[in-house]
């Protein structure tokens, strides 16, 4: 079985972004890029199923700039077999991003799609649960932990109250959630490797898929500020700061 | 214009995410539909009844719907979305679970967690975990949305709106319930709790975040809250995870104890009214957000804090 994972290029999750002094988005220059963490969980995921044998083959996919080819070359190293670069620039929204991968899914008829559960810069957390509507298929989204059988596989999901566990009859979709795995790092030698595995580049025209946003961007803004506030010296001054001038207690 | 807003229940009642989601769903105008899928749902369907300015309850009811699994859930959203300009649910993990879904099914780009809404196509909502807000406006005949609950008052429920039973759709049949671990607490719930006494990966143990963090909630009647460290290395169980990537909350107070302040940290809890930070490193993150800020070590502290309330 063919392991399918769609690895995002986005700012790195120890950069604290700007906005952009007139409002026309994110300051992206001179920005560290990495892979989405999540998506380096996917990668773990399948890498971890291959080693168990239960699967075969792991394809990493990135729709993105040229750049997004070194996201893809991260994950050969960490040991992908293949990469496929769908490159497009500017935004593609996550259903842009769905329908892109369902074709992706027609050509390379995996039995799994692993995806992070949510990209940490748009944070949308929409793309597996709607590549599972475009296909038909179940979903196992927040996945803390996968097992899988024959034809089935069985996701605990982290859900509000706690965890649940759902049967999916394969193949299907998992998105990860933190706690699924701690990803490997690259090796020096899988990095050297990782330069001669394949990598295919396409456009989203090879899969008929308009990229156009449905969303149009109004305006981006810092959010409402926050000061820093008073240090208190004790308990006694904290309990009562907090019962006369919060008012909370 | 009308909205059908996803209820989130558990079959006997409504939960308080559906009423914050509701106050979203008024702001965009219109009437408003409530649905309530279940099994065995007509308790919930009918305590929906009472939220404030709902003109009608579609009550659905099949086993398949019992544990609110996606595929069955959208199948009924889908199949009654014919008639709505809206479908909106509060961003709760099955309103995040099952709403792109839907949204995918209409060929709708979803608006994820929008914290205010605009015009009835012009919502904000955060990006890069809280560090840059955005307004979109969306070009969709259909709006899909998920509402940040952490964003919006709750409705009241001293309304009387008309139930409507209404017939499944066929379960697609892709996926089963096997079971669920679900926390049981007497504690309010992370995202309406007015306290929350949050511990960090300076707990050390679960031994120590039980006998720390936890008299301290129980002093002040707060739900308890946890970093991703701490979570991570099983201090506090996953579902008390508040941050970029676990609960969004906005109490009146937030008790922060050995936690740093990494963004993905502050993102869940920068919007609470009041601030309390105790973290034994003055130069802390913590700190910048904090309206009350106590240099030293928890297990001094926050010992002699419980027995001073
Ligand atoms: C994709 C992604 C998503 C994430 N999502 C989240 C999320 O949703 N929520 C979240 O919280 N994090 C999240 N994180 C993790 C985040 O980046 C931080 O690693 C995490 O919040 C740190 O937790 P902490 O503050 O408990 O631990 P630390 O950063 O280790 O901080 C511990 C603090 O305790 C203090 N301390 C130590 N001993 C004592 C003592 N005896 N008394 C007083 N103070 C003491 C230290 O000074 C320090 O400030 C995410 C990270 C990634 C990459
Ligand atoms: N441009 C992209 N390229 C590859 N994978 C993507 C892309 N956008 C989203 N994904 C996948 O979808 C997941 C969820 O993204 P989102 O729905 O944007 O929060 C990510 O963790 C990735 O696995």
């Amino acid at each position: 079985m063919k392991i399918l994972v769609p690895v995002k290029r986005v700012v790195d999750y120890n950069v604290k972004i700007r906005v952009k002094p007139d409002g026309s988005g994110v300051d992206l220059a001179n920005v560290k890029m990495s892979m989405n963490p999540f998506d380096e969980i996917a990668v773990e995921e399948a890498l971890r199923l291959k080693e168990a044998g239960k699967a075969t083959e792991v394809v990493a996919v990135s729709i993105g700039p040229a750049q997004a080819q070194e996201t893809l070359r991260t994950a050969l190293a960490m040991g992908a077999d293949r990469g496929i670069l769908v490159q497009v620039d500017g935004t593609v929204e996550p259903l842009a991003v769905a329908k892109i991968l369902k074709g992706i899914v027609a050509e390379e008829a995996p039995g799994l799609v692993v995806l992070g559960k949510q990209a940490i810069d748009d944070d949308c957390n929409q793309t597996g649960q709607m590549l599972a509507a475009l296909l038909g298929w179940p979903q196992g989204t927040f996945a803390s932990k996968v097992a899988l059988a024959e034809g089935t596989v069985d996701v605990t999901r982290e859900v509000d109250g706690g965890l649940q566990t759902v049967s999916l009859k394969l193949p299907a979709i998992v998105t990860t959630d933190l706690r699924l795995n701690e990803p490997r790092y690259a090796s020096l030698p899988n990095i050297m490797k990782a330069k001669k595995k394949p990598l295919d580049v396409k456009s989203p025209a090879d899969y008929g898929v308009d990229v156009t946003p449905r969303l149009t961007v109004v305006k981006t803004a810092e959010p409402k500020g926050r000061t820093a506030g008073v240090k208190v010296a004790s308990v006694a001054d904290l309990v009562m700061k907090l019962k006369t001038e919060a008012g909370v207690l | 214009m009308t909205t059908l807003l996803i209820a989130e229940h558990d079959n006997a009642s409504v939960k308080d995410a559906t009423n914050k989601a509701l106050t979203a769903a008024a702001a965009i105008g219109g009437e408003i539909h409530v649905l309530v899928a279940g099994s065995n749902a007509a308790a919930a369907a009918a305590e929906a009844a009472k939220l404030d300015g709902v003109a009608k309850v579609l009550h659905v009811d099949a086993p398949a719907l019992e544990h609110g699994l996606a595929e069955p859930l959208a199948a009924v959203i889908v199949a009654l979305a014919g008639p709505y300009d809206a479908i909106v649910a509060p961003s709760t993990s099955s309103g995040k679970n099952v709403l792109p879904r839907v949204a995918a099914l209409l060929d709708v780009m979803q608006i994820s967690d929008i914290t205010a809404v605009v015009a009835p196509d012009t919502f904000e909502r955060p990006i890069y975990a809280g560090n840059a807000i955005q307004t979109v406006k969306s070009g969709d005949a259909k709006k899909v949305i998920t509402v940040r609950t952490a964003s919006f008052k709750s409705a009241g429920a001293s309304g009387s709106a008309p139930v409507e039973t209404v017939s499944a759709a066929a379960d697609p049949a892709l996926s089963t319930f096997v079971g669920e671990a679900l926390s049981e607490s007497d504690r309010p719930e992370l995202t309406s709790a007015k306290i929350i006494v949050s511990g960090g990966r300076a707990l050390g143990s679960a031994e120590k975040f039980k006998d720390v963090v936890i008299p301290l909630a129980d002093k002040l009647g707060a739900a308890v809250g946890a970093s991703r460290a701490a979570v991570d290395a099983g201090y506090a169980p996953n579902d008390w995870q508040v941050g970029q990537t676990g609960k969004v909350v906005a109490p009146d107070l937030y008790v922060a104890l050995g936690i740093s302040g990494a963004i993905q940290h502050l993102a869940g809890m920068k919007d609470s009214k009041v601030i309390v930070a105790i973290n034994k490193d003055e130069e802390a993150p913590i700190f910048q957000v904090a309206d009350y800020g106590l240099v030293g070590d928890i297990f001094e502290i926050v010992p002699e804090l419980t027995k001073a309330l």
